[in-house]
């Protein structure tokens, strides 16, 4: 049962009623559902349920259903706690094994080899020797994967809350962006502007309205972590909201997020009716007399929607085409009042900022970019999943180190960064370490953190051509550069991947390119040609091997 | 786009829940209204005209911009072949080709039957799964030209 709480006493006084809970001696099995699901998590995890009952061992073993666990190769993944061992960790778990994985790893202890990671042909039991774990940095990932996202108390009980908390008692609003900014942090979105900066803006917006936007709009096609926060930690992102709204003097937040992602809608909507519950959303809030109340609106499949213009139009139930700026949202957003847009990553972010203090934060990373930064990896590598590393982790360590490498003969050949937006990264700087900066010197972006690798058989032409296919299709037509551009470069790219190229097809991609960048209305069309431009400048040879 | 008699009566039941402001709930409108037709059939559309107020051509303009609207009656089945970038690296076309050739329809279109629609979707965030799709609510993931073979004959009976 949820009570109320009246204060921060109140808040206290529940976390540690919780912490007697944690003591308990018991195994804990946590099974991530989400998306695991898709390889049959939902059945191992009904199954445990069921034989636990069956046993009558629920006095010993506690079965949890949590977020992403970022070893998604494995999927479907689950992790085992003993009270005082290390914890195991098992992929490729089936509903067949359970009765094994209770009698030998739940009740004696004994380690399941087959079940195991193996990492050149040596299985790893615990979770503190795999190199993919044990070479993360997991701030924002803090609770994904540990926490039963569809609890408030087990967050509560990890000290959720308390930075919100903290940020609402002990901190004035100028007191809460200085230290955002001291922080150093930056928009994870893509964009990459500073946070503190954002908001200072907004809080001196004159009007009394003013709104506050989430943007879970995750469009980047191979981009994930925003989708992981909210599944498998939406109090994080929740709690990141409420500090930014008492930041800049919001009383009304909406959380935009995709249709495409039904479990994190699920998941955001119960974790806001539990905050309601708890009075943490709401009139009031711990008796504090700040107010603060949250939406969710979905998206209806439009990736301009994640530009901050475009977005408010589609909150606003219309078309959603960008509008030149200025006036920028922090004078003049949604419905003409003063708007904050942050993402998703970004407000999970804010509690460990708030509680751990802008000085801790920022010796995490680089001088360019403070904290952490979380890669969706994906393609041909070969632990695919979530991973979250300090900025100014290099490439390699990435790829390699924590990915495993690149799968069969042929070898790594390029990373693609930052989506349809950036670019693809050349094995000559594979030792490069990753900020803001340092990715766009080299031609790509850091943007929201979709990370592709790419062996010798993929061919970087039909790279560049299927993300102009992908940002001409999406281009709203509003304005010329950009609905004509990138026509003309699919145009051109189909033509050379098909063999039909000509000899100054190249230098028309160039032209056609700075055109497209420099005229373009907004983001979308902008950065549209990145990635022709930058496998032009890598791998021009391959271009050059078509048209011959 | 001429439609059949259809009965209008939930519209004013979906709308009523946004009395207080009709034209921001425009989206949330539309797709609890596509949830309960399976499409936007034209006369839905005027019924929403009627009981809010918010012009035909705004609701229109609204339905063509978003790609999850959609203006024919779909099939049973809404099978989504995912276009993401780890998939296209990891060769989803084969397996496109595959679907289209056992449905005989391509992408956007409704078979004959109307047990499937196939549509195409920029990223459904589960990269790892590459090449990935989705049958309704649920994920098939890994797939290979055998495999989508025997869903979509799951799928079929």
């Amino acid at each position: 049962m949820l009570k109320r709480l009246n204060s921060y006493d109140d808040l206290i006084t529940m976390r540690q009623s919780g912490d007697k809970k944690i003591k308990q001696d018991k195994v804990k099995v946590s099974i991530c559902m989400t998306g695991c699901r898709a390889l049959g998590a939902q059945e191992v995890y009904e199954e445990f349920s069921k034989q636990i009952k069956k046993q009558k061992l629920q006095d010993k073993v506690e079965v949890i259903e949590t977020g992403c666990q970022g070893l998604c190769a494995r999927a479907p993944v689950m992790t085992i706690d003993p009270p005082d061992a290390p914890s195991i960790f098992y992929g490729r778990v089936t509903v067949d094994i359970v009765p094994d994985v209770i009698s030998s790893t739940i009740l004696k202890g004994e380690v399941i080899k087959k079940l195991c990671y193996a990492e050149a042909g040596k299985k790893i039991p615990y979770m503190k020797d795999i190199p993919f774990y044990s070479r993360q940095n997991k701030i924002v990932l803090r609770n994904c994967g540990i926490i039963d996202p569809n609890s408030i108390e087990q967050y509560i009980e990890r000290k959720g809350y308390d930075a919100f908390a903290k940020a609402l008692f002990e901190f004035d609003p100028e007191r809460i962006i200085s230290e955002i900014t001291h922080s150093g942090i930056r928009g994870r979105g893509g964009a990459g502007f500073p946070t503190g900066l954002k908001w200072g803006f907004c809080r001196k917006a004159k009007g009394d309205t003013k709104y506050l936007i989430c943007n879970a709009d995750e469009g980047d096609p191979g981009a994930f972590m925003d989708r992981a926060i909210l599944e498998g930690d939406p109090h994080a992102v929740i709690e990141g909201m409420l500090i930014a709204a008492r930041a800049i003097g919001s009383g009304k937040g909406f959380v935009y997020v995709r249709a495409e992602y039904p479990i994190a809608v699920n998941h955001l909507r119960n974790a806001i009716a539990q905050a309601k519950k708890l009075n943490l959303l709401g009139n009031n809030i711990l008796g504090s007399g700040f107010n603060f109340d949250l939406e969710i609106k979905m998206g209806a499949g439009a990736f301009v929607c994640g530009e901050e213009t475009a977005l408010i139009a589609s909150i606003e139930g219309k078309r959603g085409m960008p509008r030149p700026r200025p006036p920028f949202p922090a004078n003049s957003g949604l419905w003409s009042k003063p708007t904050n847009i942050n993402n998703v990553e970004t407000l999970a972010n804010i509690p460990v900022i708030i509680a751990e203090g802008a000085d801790w934060y920022k010796q995490l990373g680089t001088k360019n970019g403070a904290g952490t930064k979380i890669f969706a990896l994906a393609g041909k590598v070969k632990n695919t999943g979530l991973v979250e590393v300090p900025m100014g982790t290099t490439l390699r360590e990435i790829v390699f180190d924590i990915g495993g490498g690149v799968p069969g003969r042929s070898g790594f050949k390029a990373a693609q960064m930052g989506g349809p937006s950036g670019g693809c990264v050349p094995e000559e700087h594979l030792d490069l370490p990753i900020d803001y900066e340092s990715v766009k010197a080299v031609g790509a972006i850091m943007g929201s953190g979709g990370l592709i690798v790419m062996d010798h058989d993929t061919s970087m032409v039909d790279i560049s051509r299927y993300f102009m296919e992908f940002v001409q299709e999406e281009s709203c037509g509003k304005c010329v550069p950009c609905r004509v551009g990138t026509r003309k470069m699919l145009d051109i790219l189909t033509r050379i991947t098909k063999g039909d190229g000509c000899r100054s097809d190249i230098e028309d991609l160039k032209e056609m390119a700075y055109v497209t960048q420099t005229a373009s209305l907004c983001g979308l069309g902008q950065t549209a040609p990145n990635p022709v431009l930058s496998t032009i400048r890598y791998f021009i040879n391959e271009y050059e091997a078509l048209i011959k | 786009m001429e439609d059949k008699p259809i009965d209008l009566t939930p519209v004013a039941g979906i709308v009523s829940a946004y009395v207080h402001d009709y034209e921001s709930n425009l989206i949330a409108i539309l797709q609890q209204t596509q949830d309960e037709y399976g499409y936007l059939p034209k006369s839905v559309m005027k019924e929403i005209t009627k009981l809010t107020d918010v012009p035909l051509t705004r609701i229109f303009g609204v339905v063509t911009f978003y790609s999850q609207f959609t203006l024919t009656p779909r099939g049973k089945h809404a099978i989504k072949i995912c276009n993401g970038t780890a998939c296209h690296v990891r060769g989803v076309d084969e397996v496109k080709e595959k679907v289209k050739e056992h449905l005989s329809v391509t992408e956007g279109e409704t078979t004959a039957d109307f047990q499937f629609t196939l549509e195409t979707v920029a990223c459904i965030g589960t990269c790892f799964l590459a090449p990935v799709m989705m049958v309704d609510d649920r994920y098939f993931g890994k797939l290979t030209t055998d495999s989508v073979t025997d869903i979509v004959k799951e799928y079929s009976n």
